[in-house]
């Protein structure tokens, strides 16, 4: 897989280094202060003060139901916090939707992958940013342009003329991967861009994302499961519990073994807690 | 559902398609067989043979079938479902529904004639109320389904109840005359033999476009197949719905005004459930699926025209009014049943 932007070769896996030794110092891009969300008598997010460097790449992991997917659709200005404040490059914003959230920058593959059965490849890698001439679509300029981002990227699909309900869960993930890679973004929110993908599919998202911490313009917050795959591939790891942020430590500062720990613990202390009450 | 992912290149034809490789041997040879293939595995071929068979069945069996009078009958039945179904499958497409668009039909000419006849209204202005009418009464069923949450079905079943007793008591039930200086404009919109069809034909090539060709109908798509996907790639889903029914109102206001000049009276028994259901049923047929997210704009009209022509050649061929609607309903089963296997047949050649 090449990225244009840098035209390096790939890095060994599991190596923090470059824009990982540096993301501290590195000024945010985004911050959060205080975010709290409640679904009615939920909690879902609860004073969750979280922050991203430029070109720093943060892991958000956690239990299922923990909020990380939540929190996300906060960053990317699909739903409003209820308290608390979001900074981005040190200014105060609300996002008044997904588009606004794009407009300045950022941009999301959610857990559903926002992906549209119907459609061709290519009109969805476009959707709601056509191109367009004279009001009328311009199929041919996002067929081109879509075939040569998912070829730059390893893609291997059929054809961008399929449609997307035709492809397996792989390739589906690896085209919402690409809509957002190459959207210009300079924030991107992935939602467990790996769920789905086998072992090559899933190398190809993780190589893509090592290409991005090496140009060191892009910032990205990855939501994911394997503990593994968040080390090698982030600078800094955020652990989610119950709606709040309970660990951030640089990725070279911590191990597959202590992230799993305090996991296991937490569905300890919560089995533990169900056989007191009963 | 697989025919909703085939339409996947929404009639923009692809003609860069990659999977056909230039310079490849044969390729001259098999021209005209691939052209036929694509032909056949466009979703409104199916429903186009419909529609040559039932031609060449009714010009067997009458001389008086596809005559020039009988064309200008035939397209004065189509006309007006093509055009109400131009604006049911943008919505059936994002996954809602209309039922008081033949209401709109029925209400429209009366409001045509208030306004000219009881408050002088010039002719034109006021045919122009009247558009605006139904884009304000489309408004209101996107409102309380969009933002009230109130189902399609539900809402469009009873706006359309108000405004036909809306319609009835204002008019006592009585039909009424066209406004003499309405007559001139109106031969353009609905008197003159051809001026129907003429219409259908320009709005169902425009609204094509607007489907397959423009972003509002690649967002119509989007909603209607993913609502939340839509909106989580940033679609504005309630402009979207919204959009459609004021279209959907639109075009039946303004199919009402060209009955009421093609019969010369204003009557309150036009319009109604019949050409709202005719108008989903030619959708249908000719592809549009009624869960959403997948529509022809050309199938419709092609569904149009199948069921114009059995209207039309079953009273030409002498069927007695009483038995008709067994037969045309029969008919419409036969016709969609074909569709159906035709569709399958397509698809399983193609996997």
């Amino acid at each position: 897989m090449t990225i244009p932007a840098n035209g390096q070769p790939a890095e060994p896996a599991g190596a923090p280094s470059g824009a990982g030794g540096t993301a501290t110092a590195a000024p945010d891009v985004l911050r959060t202060e205080h975010i709290s969300k409640r679904f009615g008598a939920v909690i879902a997010l609860r004073d969750v003060n979280l922050h991203l460097a430029q070109g720093e790449v943060l892991g958000l992991i956690g239990d299922n139901a923990a909020g990380k997917s939540t929190l996300l659709k906060i960053l990317c200005g699909f739903q409003p916090p209820t308290s608390g404040r979001i900074l981005l490059h040190g200014q105060e914003i609300t996002f008044k939707s997904v588009d606004h959230a794009r407009s300045l920058g950022i941009d999301a593959v959610y857990q559903d992958l926002a992906l549209i059965n119907e459609l061709t490849v290519y009109h969805n890698m476009y959707l709601n940013r056509e191109h367009v001439r004279w009001t009328l679509l311009s199929n041919r300029s996002m067929r081109r342009e879509a075939r040569k981002h998912l070829d730059e990227m390893g893609i291997q699909i059929p054809s961008v003329d399929v449609a997307v309900a035709k492809l397996s869960g792989g390739q589906r993930q690896a085209i919402a991967v690409a809509r957002s890679v190459y959207s210009d973004a300079k924030i991107l929110l992935l939602d467990e861009p790996l769920a789905a993908m086998g072992v090559k599919e899933g190398g190809i998202i993780l190589d893509l994302v090592q290409d991005l911490k090496r140009r060191g313009d892009v910032s990205v917050i990855i939501i994911a499961h394997n503990y593994g795959q968040v080390l090698e591939v982030c600078d800094r790891v955020n652990l989610v519990q119950h709606g709040e942020i309970t660990l951030d430590k640089m990725s070279r500062d911590t191990s597959v073994q202590e992230l799993t720990d305090m996991v296991v613990a937490e569905y300890r202390k919560a089995m533990e807690a169900r056989q007191r009450n009963g | 559902m697989s025919e909703t992912a085939e339409r996947s290149a929404p009639a923009s034809g692809s003609p860069t398609d990659p999977t056909i490789a230039p310079g490849q041997p044969g390729v001259r040879a098999s021209s005209l067989g691939r052209i036929g293939i694509r032909l056949v595995q466009q979703r409104e071929a199916t429903v186009f043979i419909v529609a040559v068979g039932l031609v060449i069945y009714f010009s067997s069996v009458s001389s008086a079938f596809f005559t020039r009078d009988d064309l200008v009958n035939l397209s004065q039945i189509i006309a007006p479902l093509a055009i109400i179904a131009c604006g049911e499958v943008f919505l059936l497409i994002c996954g809602e529904m209309d039922l008081s668009v033949g209401f709109v039909y029925g209400f429209s000419p009366f409001l045509m004639h208030y306004l000219i006849d009881f408050y002088s209204v010039p002719a034109i202005p006021a045919m122009i109320i009247c558009l605006l009418f139904g884009l304000a009464f489309g408004y209101i069923n996107g409102f309380i389904t969009v933002t009230l949450g109130v189902p399609s079905f539900i809402t469009t079943l009873g706006t359309g109840l108000v405004l036909l007793g809306f319609t009835l008591t204002t008019s006592n039930a009585y039909p009424a005359l066209i406004p003499e200086s309405a007559a001139g404009p109106g031969h353009w919109i609905g008197t003159y033999a051809w001026s129907m069809i003429t219409w259908a034909v320009v709005l169902v090539i425009l609204f094509q476009i607007l489907l397959s060709r423009t972003k509002w109908g690649l967002h119509t798509v989007a909603v209607g197949g993913n609502i939340l996907g839509a909106s989580e790639a940033g679609i504005n889903v309630r402009r979207i719905k919204y959009g459609n029914f004021m279209i959907t109102s639109t075009l039946g206001a303004f199919v009402g005004l060209q009955v009421a000049f093609q019969t010369n009276s204003i009557d309150p028994s036009s319009g109604g459930y019949q050409p709202m259901f005719y108008a989903i049923a030619a959708a249908v047929i000719g592809g549009t699926v009624l869960s959403g997210g997948s529509g022809t704009i050309v199938g419709a009209f092609l569904g149009a025209v199948v069921l114009g022509i059995m209207q039309g050649g079953f009273t030409l061929i002498g069927i007695s009014a009483n038995p008709l609607s067994i037969i045309f309903g029969g008919a419409i089963l036969v016709a969609m049943i074909a569709n159906v296997q035709f569709t399958r047949l397509r698809n399983a050649g193609r996997t």
